[in-house]
């Protein structure tokens, strides 16, 4: 779960990392009047998408009147497909240098890891693509934690003065700390920047909460849906896993692998994915039947496509979800189901005696579902 | 013969008597699964499916005179501790099965259980099977023939299908083992290749990749700095993922700048693994190789 960059600030805050002094707004007003108190201000949007500065999502302002016309702009503006509701008004910081600097963990030698950087400021994917060299990488030993040098390896690295080393260990141990008591899967702080006149700051914060770990943090439980559009939440409520896509062909599948795979061979038979759609395994027809109504009754979606490969769920009790499904919708969408492994032939039963036809192969599935949507298209 | 497991491997289940324990533990021991003991704290002294249930991993082993290898089914919270108990007493492989457990107490687990060289095969693994011998895991046995070929995938359900279409074209396979869908497993593509690379009864090994992490990459290089190598083919799901969007697993997300589709495709290919467009080729590619 991301949290937004307000919330990553007070964290930082709470541990002693120093950020910009700033005041969270939602109206015109209020940053006008956080204008008064900071003088000149960084106007910034709080949205969890990525990129928010190029697409215009921070804005400066020197005077309390500029910066009500700038809000009045952001506020309810859409980012990136993201609605900005709040915005975050900070002084401004005279700085010299942007620096990279983040906590994370590194899955192939399952550790954690500091990444540093002199090339603050840029998209840590950027970084990684193009200037690898650039990156200093940390290593942190799970079973024993942050020590002290790491912060004298990252310093001699950024070529901070040696009175300001105390700084980045004080930022590197609370990044630690952070990163344990809030279960983070990454703290960043890109840019962490040096003032002018010298001294560390983090002008930008980024926390993410390892998913698996929210029911120890009920703050963020409750919140944790935010980020996903409403379909994404219906789904994740009733418990399966969804993904929308921007494809006209729904689909629904158990396990993400097959999936995945599913969506993948939709797309090389020249046919697009509407979703990932993945039913969970030992999926009840209570389940199944409302996965089925959501993607018939989603707008886009033109062809239902369903690739069920049972191993611990049962065809049978996808059937009867399938024919409760449609029993309860008006959707005369064509649907392509192809159903495998226990309890196969009794699912197909059901769903032949209601005229569906059934596949064995997915290849065979996946084709056909194609045709029809591209002569529904072309019709 | 297959790789880690067989026939004569004595088996612990812990989380015995929870539902999911319970219904593998008897398709498990349909299967021919060795299984000598079960372990639920607070349940000692009962049975399941026959099999006698200890209050503690160390009473099993006394009981049972050793144990080789235990499968985890304790939910998630409890999980940790049931790994920590397995590896004190000294079991050297652990299948866990369990999905949702914290990305730190995989870090540490996994690093506890390296130090005192125990294998752990996920978390969020459909588990491991050496076919026509034994089976930890949950995955339907039916599907697999036996046969030549090593299995080693990161999903559960794909397997399956991977597997039926290998039988279809008359290809067994030795051993099939899911490393796991979170981000953070015991084992990688290159320890499993490795064990695959030391057993006689394998002629060539499918590896079955998603998008997120470099997992596939590293193997890739690792596979191209060999001398002596078995063939390799791959199948990589996740070409028309979104990047930023977990998919499902924990572990298959692009971020970061890594763990897209075209990455992973074109290192196995520089390193000599042809990539199926689709798992129904997986079986045409082997032809070729073999």
């Amino acid at each position: 779960m991301k949290l937004y960059e307000y919330e990553a600030k007070s964290i930082a805050s709470k541990y002693g990392i120093p950020v910009p002094r700033g005041y969270l707004a939602s109206s015109p007003g209020e940053v006008a009047d956080a204008c008064k108190k900071l003088g000149e201000v960084a106007i910034k949007s709080q949205i969890l998408v990525g990129r928010r500065g190029l697409a215009g999502g921070i804005k400066f302002a020197k005077t309390p009147n500029e910066a009500y016309e700038v809000a009045k702009q952001l506020l309810g503006s859409i980012i990136r497909g993201e609605k900005v509701e709040k915005l975050l008004v900070e002084e401004k910081i005279c700085i010299e240098k942007e620096y990279y600097l983040s906590i994370t963990i590194d899955r192939a030698e399952k550790r954690i890891i500091y990444l540093v950087s002199k090339m603050g400021g840029v998209e840590i994917e950027e970084l990684v693509k193009q200037h690898p060299e650039a990156l200093l990488k940390i290593p942190v030993d799970p079973l024993l934690g942050y020590r002290p040098y790491m912060s004298r390896i990252a310093a001699k690295f950024l070529e901070i003065p040696k009175g300001h080393w105390k700084e980045l260990h004080n930022i590197m141990n609370a990044m630690y700390k952070i990163m344990i008591d809030y279960d983070a899967d990454l703290v960043e702080f890109n840019p962490l920047a040096w003032k002018c006149g010298g001294g560390l700051i983090a002008l930008d914060a980024k926390i993410t909460i390892d998913d698996n770990s929210l029911f120890k943090h009920p703050e963020f439980l409750e919140k944790a849906h935010r980020e996903l559009s409403e379909l994404e939440k219906l789904a994740k409520s009733i418990g399966f896993s969804y993904v929308e896509l921007d494809g006209d062909i729904g689909i629904i599948c158990n396990g993400a692998g097959l999936t995945m795979a599913t969506m993948d061979l939709v797309a090389y038979y020249g046919g697009k994915p509407a979703n990932f759609l993945d039913i969970g395994g030992g999926a009840s027809k209570e389940r199944v039947r409302k996965a089925v109504k959501i993607l018939l009754e989603h707008p886009r979606v033109k062809v239902l496509l369903i690739n069920i490969f049972g191993g611990i769920t049962r065809c049978d009790e996808v059937a009867k979800g399938i024919i409760e499904a449609l029993e309860e919708t008006q959707s005369k969408k064509p649907i392509i189901i192809r159903l495998l492994g226990t309890n196969e032939e009794e699912g197909r039963r059901i769903l032949e005696s209601r005229g569906l036809q059934v596949f064995t192969e997915a290849d065979d599935a996946v084709k056909k579902a194609v045709e029809i949507t591209k002569s529904i298209n072309n019709s | 013969m297959g790789i880690l497991v067989d026939k004569n491997t004595k088996v612990l289940v812990q989380g015995i008597t929870g539902r999911e324990g319970s219904f593998h533990t008897k398709l498990m021991l349909e299967y021919g699964t060795r299984i000598v003991a079960g372990v639920t704290p607070g349940k000692g002294g009962t049975n399941v499916h026959d099999v006698p249930v200890y209050d503690t991993v160390k009473e099993a082993i006394k009981e049972s005179r050793g144990i080789d290898a235990s499968i985890i089914f304790v939910p998630a919270r409890f999980a940790p501790d049931a790994i920590y108990e397995a590896i004190d007493n000294g079991i050297k492989l652990i299948v866990v099965i369990t999905e949702g457990i914290p990305v730190h107490e995989e870090l540490k687990f996994v690093k506890y259980a390296r130090e005192h060289s125990t294998i752990i095969i996920g978390p969020n693994t459909p588990g491991i099977m050496t076919v026509g011998e034994t089976k930890l895991g949950i995955m339907p046995a039916h599907v697999f023939k036996k046969g030549r070929i090593g299995l080693v995938s990161r999903s559960g359900t794909l397997t399956y299908e991977i597997a039926r279409e290998l039988g279809k074209k008359n290809y067994g396979v030795s051993t099939v083992l899911g490393l796991g869908g979170d981000p953070v497993t015991g084992l990688n593509f290159i320890d499993v290749y490795n064990y695959f690379m030391d057993d006689p009864h394998t002629d060539a090994v499918v590896i079955i990749g998603e998008i997120g992490g470099d997992a596939e990459e590293r193997f890739a290089k690792h596979y191209a700095s060999l001398r002596n190598k078995k063939p390799v083919v791959a199948y990589i799901a996740g070409k028309t993922a979104p990047p930023g969007k977990r998919m499902g697993h924990a572990g298959a997300i692009i971020s970061m700048g890594m763990g897209d589709y075209a990455s992973k495709r074109k290192a196995l290919e520089e390193a000599g693994i042809p990539v199926a467009d689709k798992p129904s080729e997986i079986p045409l590619l082997l032809d070729k190789v073999l």
